[in-house]
């Protein structure tokens, strides 16, 4: 098939001047060409145009298997972090309620009206600064080009004398369960759903698959997850044993050890999903309205090309090697984040990693990304935060004499009066033993987890100590301030129940 | 209810009978000193820091004694033990406080797909109940604490005498006690104008928290924290409310933050009327609540307007508990102006027994955990041979106004003043908290600020923050300011998405770039 070359209606809108794309270029088109408008694309993208580069973004969005697809601004914006925090906060909103005692006269949550706001206020992201964007699906064709297909098939090719791979990932299938890919939904999906998902199951250990759950229980739903083994893997385990019996006493359900074997759809339009429960060997089932994947995420590497031009993968994960610079196994090819091997899969990593590393290309600047210490926060019913080290691995690095971990159980002082269960709240600082006391990890879990963590990140970031903590006066009443009064060790076994001022 | 009783003391009545001054001084050494006084330790005041204090003690298995007793205010109002924070402030301020969020909440709520019935009213008395049952939890709470401890509590006014030896009538009025060493932790009260009709018709906070029947239109008199934090919360349960500031916003604090805190409040239907002050109550009609006429004029003239309302609550600054409790008898200097007491670093009055903390010091912050950390500190020092002072530096606060405000470090006008406009780069930024779009909130209120100096790294030397949770953000960077926290560590370190705080990882506009 010969190869055509059209001049698509987008071109007309940006200037392209007098380059023919039908010979090699002497001069590549561009000086950086992304491939991928999410969160770490975009960022890099922006940051290299103002150094006056020469600067083209690709993103294109392969509708999900029911056919769910969304404009420019990746996963984050569209159907991860923005969306996810909105209905959490819809769901907050109920227990608001709740505490104000309104919820038990009459309120009723309309999942439409929600998510037809959400819609509204996506907000644009599109480049500006002289950024060119191109709604177009990349793949290489050599070293230095980029095929681009719309989604009517049109070709366009694009040669830049640096690329940056940005196109993250996209949720797994478990494609050996039959009927999954038919009937099942995943996070691509939920948040426009037109409709209430209605009685839903929720299949994965992930913070995704926890933080669905839950928001979708705290707007009334009746709501089940279904683990294979541990959830949060990866995460401090305590606190994620917290997270889930806080959900439980929430009120979401939870089949533990369980796979799911099989999804067929009744004539009811219901599904019925039948599992295996590792524990006891039987095989059980039950009719759901919605079930929901949550079993992790790939990246989409295949597509790209990549063998063509020697960029190199990981063969289990699929996700591109990269070095410190964020450079792959090809000198001016370049990756960052969700689809680099080995890097937290975090909005705001991938942003300050594209950042920095315009700067490096473009900026004379040599700082390279540090990816220790990022903090995190799950959004779970109670909110759970955290940065550094979790206690397993901190005693795996260190040995469980070297560190002291101090602990507490409080309560916010707007459940007291709500009369709102705080047995889960709880917050663990992880030091290590000698003379310094270093913290190595702190993990909180309780309302505006994030907003708590953040300034003591910052603070780790700056090497803070347990004295320099202790030293720090706590602003009452709040939260937060029980971080600065952790004074019971583990070691101690004393009771970490905290007690008035 | 109590009952009353006068408790009287003796100090160091062994030394005064020997007349040996030189015994004074040893006593606050580490040298080991006769069993000859009732307790190692007096504090006489039960609130945050005399209880912090006390509780501490006895971990060293001090002999320690507390004394808590609440002057009725003008109308009749008492509590238990627990001292301000608990009973009449931080605690049910921070409880109201939430109540008009939830009220603000129930708004949003619609926006995101709750349907409930159109009319959503306030019930004041609900709450009131709520949070006094919660106080009162808390009263018998520090009453277990202590009893476990073995801390003597006394529900009595505790006085210094000078006296020689006297028979004590045991049965309930008079009691003496002698201690080694005294911590004076009486905290303050609510002034009042001394006007006509004050006393009679007007509330304190000392009042509101346990006020039995709704506020109604209320004029709050005042232009301090306690003053905004009040006026906040009852506009936000759907009263009338009115603002009568004599000058400016929340003194002392930043003043750039404090006017964006009253724009939001007069934004958000809270009327203020400014450079007026109040110059006679009367009251037009008895009741619960009643209505006043209140009477206020100009401070730049003579314009004199009059207002009705049914509730005055003031708020124009507090006093310290130290005119009353005989420390003229023991020699204890006090700032004649304004009552406080000037300490030394180790809250050492100028009597070397006599130590005094929380709020009543003078030059110190008047915050809760001020007061525990300095209580705590203080015996530590005393009993277990601990060196570490109590580090007023770089506190931080939160006002909880409907748009809350968390600080810690400099004001940009105190930073000015001490190291010079050129030398410090001020970088700030509104932001939009994701949850307030959907509801369609304002989108240029919040606002983030922090302030570096130049000469030393860009180091961070103020921290502000306007927008929900403040405090909860504010708590860990005031944790990184006392590490040293600089502008390049604030921007290598990653932002969580979404959350308000990770505005602060972001900063780049600066106020000189305009």
């Amino acid at each position: 098939m010969g190869k055509t070359y059209s001049l698509l209606l987008l071109f007309a809108l940006f200037d392209l001047s007098d380059h023919t794309c039908e010979n090699v270029q002497e001069q590549p088109e561009y000086d950086l060409l992304v491939i991928g408008g999410g969160s770490g694309g975009l960022a890099c993208a922006k940051e290299a145009a103002q150094f006056g580069r020469k600067v083209a973004v690709l993103d294109y969005v392969e509708p999900s298997p029911p056919g769910t697809k969304w404009g420019l601004g990746g996963t984050c914006v569209n159907v991860g972090c923005i969306p996810k925090k909105l209905m959490h906060q819809a769901a907050l909103l109920g227990s608001a309620l709740k505490d104000a005692q309104i919820l038990s006269l009459s309120a009723l949550f309309l999942f439409h009206s929600c998510s037809s706001s959400l819609n509204v206020r996506l907000c644009c992201f599109l480049p500006n600064r002289k950024v060119k964007y191109f709604n177009v699906k990349g793949s290489f064709s050599d070293p230095h080009t980029i095929r681009g297909l719309t989604k009517g098939g049109k070709e366009t090719i694009l040669t830049a004398e640096k690329i940056v791979i940005a196109t993250g990932g996209r949720p797994k299938y478990p494609i050996h369960v039959a009927g999954a890919l038919e009937y099942g939904i995943t996070s691509d999906d939920l948040f426009w759903l037109k409709e209430s998902p209605g009685k839903t199951l929720v299949v994965g250990a992930s913070y995704i698959s926890l933080e669905c759950a839950g928001f979708l229980t705290g707007i009334g739903l009746d709501t089940t997850v279904m683990m294979r083994s541990i959830p949060l893997r990866g995460f401090d385990q305590q606190m994620a044993s917290l997270v889930t019996e806080y959900m439980e006493s929430y009120g979401t359900k939870f089949l533990k050890k369980c796979i799911p074997t099989k999804v067929e759809k009744l004539e009811s339009n219901r599904l019925q999903v039948t599992w295996k429960n590792t524990d006891s060997g039987t095989e059980e089932t039950d009719s759901f309205d919605t079930v929901m994947w949550a079993v992790g995420r790939a990246p989409d590497t295949k597509a790209l090309n990549l063998e063509t031009v020697g960029v190199k993968t990981n063969s289990e994960t699929g996700k591109i090697i990269v070095d410190a610079r964020e450079a792959t196994s090809v000198p001016h090819i370049y990756a960052v984040g969700d689809i680099t091997e080995g890097r937290p899969e975090l909005t705001p990593t991938a942003i300050a990693a594209g950042k920095l590393l315009a700067q490096r290309l473009f900026g004379q600047s040599s700082e390279l990304m540090d990816y220790d210490n990022v903090p995190t926060t799950v959004f779970t019913p109670l909110e759970y935060g955290c940065v550094g080290l979790s206690e397993e691995k901190a005693v795996q690095c260190y040995g469980s004499d070297n560190i002291e971990v101090y602990h507490a159980y409080y309560k916010p002082l707007e459940f007291t009066v709500a009369e709102r269960d705080a047995t889960q709240c709880y917050m663990k600082m992880v030091c290590l033993r000698e003379r310094e006391q270093r913290i190595l990890g702190l993990h909180f879990i309780g309302p505006n987890a994030g907003e708590v963590i953040q300034g003591f990140a910052l603070g780790i970031k700056c090497g803070a100590t347990y004295p320099q903590l202790m030293k720090t006066i706590g602003i009452h009443p709040t939260c937060a301030e029980e971080i600065t009064k952790l004074h019971i060790t583990k070691r101690s076994g004393l009771d970490a129940t905290v007690t008035g001022c | 209810m109590f009952q009353y009783s006068l408790i009287l003391f003796a100090f160091s009545v062994q030394a005064h009978k020997e007349g040996n001054p030189q015994k004074l001084l040893e006593m606050n050494g580490h040298t080991a000193v006769p069993h000859s006084y009732d307790y190692d330790l007096i504090v006489i005041g039960g609130g945050s820091g005399g209880l912090a204090a006390a509780k501490e003690a006895a971990k060293y298995e001090k002999k320690v004694m507390v004394l808590d007793f609440v002057t009725p205010t003008p109308l009749g109002n008492s509590w238990g033990l627990g001292g301000t924070c608990v009973n009449v402030g931080c605690i049910p301020k921070k409880l109201m406080h939430q109540a008009a969020l939830l009220g603000q909440a129930l708004q949003d709520s619609r926006k995101f797909g709750w349907q409930f019935p159109e009319e959503v009213k306030h019930n004041w008395m609900t709450m009131t109940e709520s949070v006094q049952n919660y106080i009162g939890s808390l009263n018998w709470g520090y009453r277990v604490a202590l009893r476990e401890k073995k801390v003597t509590y006394e529900n009595a006014y505790g006085e210094f005498v000078q006296i020689f030896p006297l028979a004590t009538n045991k049965r309930g009025v008079e009691k003496l006690y002698t201690a080694e060493r005294f911590l004076i932790a009486t905290g303050e009260r609510p002034r009042y104008l001394g006007i006509p009709g004050d006393k009679e018709y007007c509330i304190s906070s000392d009042d509101l928290f346990s006020l039995p029947y709704c506020p109604g239109k209320t004029l709050v008199v005042g232009a301090s924290y306690v003053a905004l934090e009040c006026a906040g919360f009852l506009a936000g349960l759907g009263l009338d409310v009115t603002v009568m500031v004599r000058s400016i916003l929340l003194r002392g604090f930043d003043q750039d933050m404090a006017n964006k805190i009253g724009e939001y409040m007069e934004e958000h239907g809270i009327k203020f009327i400014r450079e007026f002050v109040p110059i006679k109550v009367e009251q037009i009609e008895e009741g619960t609540p009643g209505r006043l006429k209140v009477t206020a004029k100009s401070t730049k003239g003579n314009e004199v307007i009059g207002g009705e309302y049914n509730t005055v609550l003031l708020a124009i600054g507090r006093d310290a508990c130290t005119r009353k409790i005989g420390l003229d008898k023991v020699g204890v200097k006090i700032n004649e102006k304004t009552g406080k007491i000037p300490v030394n670093d180790m809250e050492q009055t100028n009597v070397p027994y006599i130590y005094a903390i929380g709020d009543i010091l003078q030059d110190r912050l008047e915050l809760t955990p001020v007061a525990i950390q300095a209580g705590r500190l203080l015996v530590q020092r005393l009993y277990g041979g601990a060196t570490t002072k109590c580090d007023y530096v770089n506190v931080p606060t939160t006002v909880f106004t409907p748009l809350e405000y968390g600080a810690c470090g400099y004001s940009e006008e105190n930073a000015i003043q001490k190291f010079g406009e050129e030398n410090i780069e001020v970088y700030h930024s509104h932001f939009w908290p994701l949850e307030w779009t959907v509801p369609s909130r304002d989108n240029n209120k919040c606002y983030a600020k922090i302030i570096c100096n130049i000469r030393d790294n860009e180091r961070v030397i103020g921290f502000h923050v306007l927008g929900p949770n403040a405090g909860e953000v504010t708590q860990g960077f005031a944790a990184a300011i006392k590490c040293g926290l600089t502008k390049e560590q604030l921007d290598s370190t990653i932002g969580i998405h979404p959350v308000c705080a990770e505005v602060f990882t972001t900063l780049s506009v600066t106020k000189r770039s305009g």
